[in-house]
């Protein structure tokens, strides 16, 4: 694979994990628990969008097929996204959000981080402004599971539970294959491998301090970088692309 | 009025940039004053409003009430050799 190649699905894959979970959160707006939880959740949901516009906007001048960001985004079909699997799994309750969010901000900062490092320009500028808002993700959701793990059994039970049922969606962020290694190969990308051990250790600091029980590593289900997804992404697609399908190139 | 169900209430100073007053901008819900930050910021500062937040819960704040009112601030009314209304300003001084 040639490294313009691999850079493109490269991005892709950031760029997608951005849209489906800004898309995923924003389910959330107008059905906050509180008035100032949906704001935070919307606020995260558009920095979200934000990073995978800029991510978009750059992968179209790295094509030659003349699409948009917005194309890019908005019309392509299930096979052709490639992000991670936890981020279209489905919002479950208030806990099952927040331990699903902190799964993937404590990744996504260990990522950008490693990018500030890319001997591309773009992604290294890109990364340095989307982690000032991704360490404000990890505040936010960690903090959440800091006071459900602390609090009432009720709340103790809902995010354990759910750790338990995202724990075999995390594997998927840690897949590499020869985009990757060209990647790796040129400086522009790093091993995920060793994002992977700083993630482990991260994530079980947080844990430890919420008294909740890191899952031990069993059944894992991976494919979303290679476009083979679960069955919710299809349904957030049929929402999300609805307005582009149903009137083509429609804009504010 | 119905009882408030959520979370204890916290007022929120906002510091527009550095050397100014916090000023307060408005209040939030939260468990404790790390959240009441993290909303505070989420709620009041997201169209870079400020550089520095305070929050303080709600029930910590002394305040005067209106039936106090007359014999707190009454009483200055009439004091008007407390303004500098009577002092000539040097010339040149046109900025203080």
């Amino acid at each position: 694979m040639n490294t313009k190649d691999a850079l493109i699905k490269y991005c892709t894959r950031l760029a997608d994990n951005n849209l489906i979970l800004g898309q995923r959160l924003a389910e959330w707006c107008s059905r906050g628990p509180i008035l100032e939880e949906d704001l935070a959740m919307t606020n995260i949901s558009l920095d979200l969008f934000g990073e995978a516009e800029s991510i978009y906007e750059y992968i179209s001048t790295l094509t030659d097929n003349h699409l948009s960001a917005d194309d890019i985004a908005f019309l392509r079909s299930e096979r052709e996204y490639s992000n991670t699997l936890l981020v279209e799994l489905p919002n479950g309750d208030f806990a099952y959000t927040m331990a699903k969010q902190f799964l993937y901000a404590s990744f996504a900062k260990l990522l950008y981080t490693s990018l500030l490092n890319s001997n591309d320009e773009t992604l290294k500028g890109l990364s340095e402004k989307a982690l000032k808002e991704v360490k404000y993700h990890i505040r936010h959701s960690s903090e959440w599971l800091i006071r459900f793990g602390n609090g009432t059994s009720e709340s103790k039970t809902r995010v354990q539970n759910a750790l338990n049922d995202i724990w075999k969606y995390t594997d998927d962020m840690f897949e590499m294959d020869e985009v990757d290694n060209e990647l790796i190969s040129t400086g522009i990308a790093f091993d995920l491998k060793d994002i992977y051990t700083q993630w482990n250790f991260s994530v079980s600091e947080i844990l430890k301090e919420a008294k909740l029980t890191k899952p031990s590593n069993g059944l894992s289900i991976k494919g979303g970088y290679k476009g083979i997804h679960t069955e919710h992404l299809g349904h957030i697609l049929t929402e999300m692309q609805y307005l582009q399908r149903a009137h083509p190139g429609a804009k504010w | 009025m119905e009882k408030d169900n959520q979370f204890p209430q916290w007022e929120v100073f906002i510091q527009i940039k550095n050397g100014t007053p916090h000023e307060h901008a408005g209040s939030v819900h939260a468990s404790d004053k790390k959240m009441a930050l993290q909303n505070a910021r989420d709620i009041y500062t997201r169209r870079n409003e400020g550089r520095s937040l305070w929050v303080v819960k709600t029930d910590d704040i002394a305040a005067t009430s209106a039936e106090e009112e007359a014999e707190f601030f009454d009483p200055a009314e009439d004091k008007i050799y407390r303004t500098p209304n009577f002092y000539k300003m040097p010339k040149g001084s046109t900025n203080i």
